[in-house]
């Protein structure tokens, strides 16, 4: 009984559900919480992006310039034009889908490091824009960010509000939020992965050549995974621009982008709740290494190189496969 | 009748070399056809042109009678044409059943919709496809494998498991690039039963091989290739008797 929930589909999701319902009991003041749901939004970004680089083997060293694009549609349209949340979102995930087809359909034809360069520029060029385009987003200076509304419910981190006759802090609720939407992010990308759709981009990483001559169309898989690991980045930016109620470039910044890939690789590349666990160890290391801050780059590279030599597979792969190994030892040594 | 595969004055050349020069045949629906010839005679490239992943220099291939020359590997798939590699295209990052269940692919169009919610529909159909690529890994003979990770095959279970691949996408014609090599003498008996199987079904077999024995005995008709050029066409027993073939490649 137990053995089969353990094979089930939706172990990971149960568990990941698990978690974040256990969590605010370890979570002190509105500090804790915001790390937490910074963590949540970035994980959520990067769960889409290991779509893109752990499961059809392409890489995107631009991806944080797809999360400032949505950071900036939804801070443009709410803040600018006074949309309200929701059609920000939507209508920004759409836009930048489209511009991630666009740019998606000439480079994804290239390889390796030429992907790596195309895919750099991209980010390179979206953070310039930002930065340039003082009129519309306030350039260096970034711009402010009104709450968010969902369907004219306003939810702020200085709110109170009650949930079924409780009362929780604006965190709190942001918290239920990023929680909720972490879990269909998992949810989606688990149920892509097992399906035809799937097995044709995992095939794209495991032999480009086997997938053609079965009928798979590559090129168009590769523009289809990278257009939907744009839209995660785009949607959890928005959300980021809301929760911040401020954002600048850096969003958009090179940096951004290599933390983020940093995450898939030190996670698991293909391996969803691997990423997940890249996010929070790699957002929580620079709270436990506060002294170090100027180093932090230098440390996302060498974490990144030492994870490569050291366990390619990641490392919550790593950590199953050590664990599943005791188990059969200890299973055999019992019969 | 027209052929199911013909190939007309097909040419490749690679900088200077012309690995295949001038090359005409026809591939009857229902044959087991054979390529053979010495090292580096241009086998391989031929069944690389014919199935797409080189743009010929000259000449062209139809399928069906319709010219394949602006179509991709994909394409080629979905009017029916599948093939095997001689270096094993299997994906590693998958359990063999997946691999198979890969071969699939045209047969189970989902939209992203119906793909992300998980709907009821895709669930029946992959529980139908995941049958029938156990069923096809059991015809090859690699039964034993279903959910091993594609990696911890043995080189002959994977060999089987890439013509079930092929086999799943229910062609008309398939392509086996030198399916015998590697295998020992009990592996290649159990080839040639599937083969045999395979054309019984009616699926027209093409066949680039190096073992005579395994040729001679299966193919209805054979193309001798030397140096890219076509040296004899015809039945076994043509071939066998020819005296340029016996010179060029069975060494007298």
């Amino acid at each position: 009984m137990l053995n089969r929930f353990m094979q089930s589909r939706l172990r990971g999701l149960m568990v990941l559900a698990l978690i974040l319902i256990i969590l605010p009991a370890f979570l002190g003041n509105p500090f804790h919480y915001e790390l937490v749901i910074q963590m949540a939004i970035i994980a959520a970004t990067v769960v889409g992006l290991n779509l893109l680089v752990g499961f059809a083997g392409q890489i995107s060293l631009g991806h944080a310039g797809f999360f400032g694009l949505g950071a900036y549609f939804t801070g443009i349209a709410t803040g600018t034009y006074g949309w309200s949340s929701v059609p920000a979102l939507v209508v920004g995930a759409i836009a930048v889908g489209i511009i991630a087809w666009v740019v998606g359909r000439p480079i994804l034809r290239l390889k390796g490091h030429y992907l790596s360069m195309a895919t750099l520029a991209v980010g390179f060029i979206i953070a310039i824009i930002l930065n340039n385009e003082r009129a519309i987003t306030g350039g260096p200076d970034g711009m402010p960010v009104p709450a968010l509304d969902l369907f004219g419910w306003e939810l702020s981190t200085f709110g109170q509000y009650s949930l079924f006759g409780l009362d929780i802090s604006g965190v709190q609720a942001w918290y239920i939020l990023v929680s909720v939407v972490l879990l269909l992010a998992v949810w989606f990308a688990q149920n892509l992965i097992e399906s035809p759709i799937g097995r044709a981009l995992r095939s794209v990483k495991g032999s480009e050549v086997a997938a053609s001559v079965v009928g798979v169309d590559t090129a168009k898989y590769k523009s289809l995974v990278f257009v939907i690991s744009a839209i995660y980045a785009s949607i959890m930016g928005g959300l980021y621009a809301h929760f911040q109620g401020f954002i600048t470039p850096a969003v958009a910044s090179f940096e951004f982008s290599i933390l983020f890939i940093t995450m898939v690789v030190l996670g698991g590349m293909g391996s969803t709740l691997g990423v997940i666990l890249g996010a929070v160890v790699l957002k929580l290391l620079p709270q436990v290494l506060a002294d170090f801050q100027e180093l932090e780059t230098v440390m996302f590279g060498l974490i990144l190189m030492l994870t490569m030599i050291f366990m390619p597979k990641g490392l919550l792969p790593t950590i199953t496969a050590i664990v599943s190994k005791r188990m059969r030892k200890k299973a055999g040594g019992e019969a | 009748m027209t052929a199911l595969v013909e190939v007309k004055g097909l040419d490749k050349a690679f900088g200077g070399v012309h690995a295949v020069e001038g090359v005409s045949f026809a591939v009857e629906a229902g044959q087991v056809y054979s390529v053979i010839g010495p090292n580096g005679a241009g086998k391989t490239t031929l069944f690389n042109l014919i199935t797409g992943l080189y743009i010929p220099t000259k000449g062209e291939v139809l399928l069906n009678g319709e010219s394949t020359a602006k179509l991709e590997p994909n394409q080629l798939a979905e009017r029916g044409m599948c093939r095997t590699f001689q270096q094993m295209q299997i994906c590693m990052n998958m359990t063999a059943i997946e691999n198979v269940m890969l071969g699939r692919h045209l047969q189970l169009r989902s939209s992203l919709f119906t793909t992300l919610f998980r709907l009821p529909s895709l669930r029946r159909n992959e529980i139908a496809a995941r049958k029938r690529a156990a069923d096809l890994m059991e015809y090859v003979g690699c039964g034993d494998y279903l959910d091993a990770e594609a990696s911890a095959m043995s080189y002959g279970a994977l060999k089987r498991l890439e013509i079930a691949r092929a086999l799943a996408a229910e062609p008309k014609v398939i392509l086996l690039d030198e399916p015998a090599a590697g295998l020992n003498a009990t592996e290649t008996a159990a080839l040639e039963e599937l083969i045999r199987k395979i054309a019984a079904q009616g699926i027209t077999v093409m066949l680039v091989e190096h073992d005579m024995k395994l040729v001679m005995g299966i193919s209805d008709r054979l193309l001798v290739l030397n140096y890219g050029r076509v040296l004899a066409e015809g039945i076994p027993e043509e071939i066998r008797q020819n005296p340029d073939v016996i010179a060029a490649y069975l060494g007298g």
